[in-house]
């Protein structure tokens, strides 16, 4: 049950965050501290969750290289400037791959 | 409303529909090749998400409601870390707040006025954003918004079904899935660091959320991410550094 009240809360506040975003005046979102956080925050967090992706295990450090080795071929990807598709779909593939032969 | 003159103001008045614009096609392939990807997307997060302990119900309420990838992604890999739900709502609703800030640009360029925000609100993301302002006039820009968030909608939510389904059925963990959350968000987060001090800010929060794995409860190495964002994000001596530096 607490999972259905914290999945509608994420759910509603998702959506009541786009709608503060068209409703407040412009100026109340335009102060430069406020956006300069703003547009840190994806940055921060988007790491934290790659990093706890790859080596958090229910709070104990662990390591999945198939998993470790697909994120990095996924990356190189990136680095070739592959589309965002073939990048996950490098990922996936190596990953599920290395997984067959371990 | 002093941002609209942003755009030359003949532009209000060639609203008409029938009339049309040459970036029509263009805005419409654009789209659909977004909508394709998402529906992969959307697939993927379905499987996750019921792989993280969702119902197949819960995975497509999200979807339609939050309707907003990342932080739906963060939801259910906090859950699937063995972090509260609570701590997945706080890390969901932080990473949304960057759609608040698009309301901004999009405004300008979709004008939606009274109730219109209502429904207008709900399809603001990254990518109906940055087709949006990416568009040469603002009647270009309004098709591509409202192409790109329909086609886009539409694909993650039938993906989303799919995943959910898939995902309910089969073991999917033997398939890399567990590869695809991790290398969407460093796909996400690839364009992100061209930013003024994002680089410096992301190893921080990478190092951050890294020592705090075994010490906090699972979730809080992300919310930690979050508060070293906010503390460069309002200092005003790192901004001037950064400002310097570019």
């Amino acid at each position: 049950m607490s999972l259905w009240i914290m999945l509608a809360l994420t759910s509603l506040g998702s959506y009541g965050l786009k709608l503060a975003g068209v409703s407040l005046p412009g100026s109340v979102l335009n102060h430069p501290r406020v956006q300069r956080t703003a547009s840190l925050l994806p940055p921060a967090m988007l790491t934290a969750l790659t990093v706890t992706d790859l080596f958090d295990v229910s709070g104990h450090y662990s390591v999945d290289w198939p998993l470790l080795a697909g994120v990095g071929a996924g990356a190189i990807a990136m680095r070739l400037k592959a589309s965002l598709v073939t990048v996950f779909v490098v990922a996936i593939v190596t990953c599920a791959l290395l997984q067959l032969i371990a | 409303m002093g941002e609209l003159t942003r755009f030359p103001p003949r532009d209000r008045d060639e609203r008409s529909i029938d009339s049309d614009f040459p970036e029509r096609a263009a805005i419409t392939r654009a789209a659909a090749g977004i909508g394709v990807y998402a529906g992969a997307f959307g697939v993927t997060f379905g499987a996750i998400a019921v792989a993280s302990g969702l119902s197949v119900l819960q995975a497509i309420v999200m979807s339609v409601v939050a309707y907003t990838g990342a932080s739906q992604f963060a939801f259910v890999g906090v859950l699937a870390a063995g972090g509260s739900p609570l701590a997945g709502l706080s890390a969901a609703l932080l990473l949304g707040t960057r759609n608040m800030f698009y309301g901004v640009p999009v405004t300008q360029v979709v004008r939606p006025r009274g109730l219109q925000r209502l429904w207008t609100a709900h399809f603001v993301i990254d990518e109906t954003t940055a087709m949006a302002v990416a568009q040469r006039d603002s009647r270009a820009g309004r098709y591509a918004f409202w192409a790109t968030g329909i086609s886009l909608y539409s694909l993650w939510t039938v993906g989303t079904v799919a995943g959910a389904l898939i995902g309910s059925g089969i073991n999917t963990s033997a398939f890399g899935l567990s590869a695809a959350a991790p290398a969407i968000f460093l796909a996400l987060l690839w364009p992100q660091l061209s930013r003024d001090g994002a680089p410096t800010v992301a190893m921080t929060a990478g190092l951050v959320s890294l020592i705090l794995i075994p010490i906090t409860p699972p979730g809080v190495p992300i919310l930690a991410a979050a508060v070293v964002a906010a503390v460069v994000g309002a200092s005003p001596a790192r901004a001037t550094v950064a400002k310097k530096e570019s």
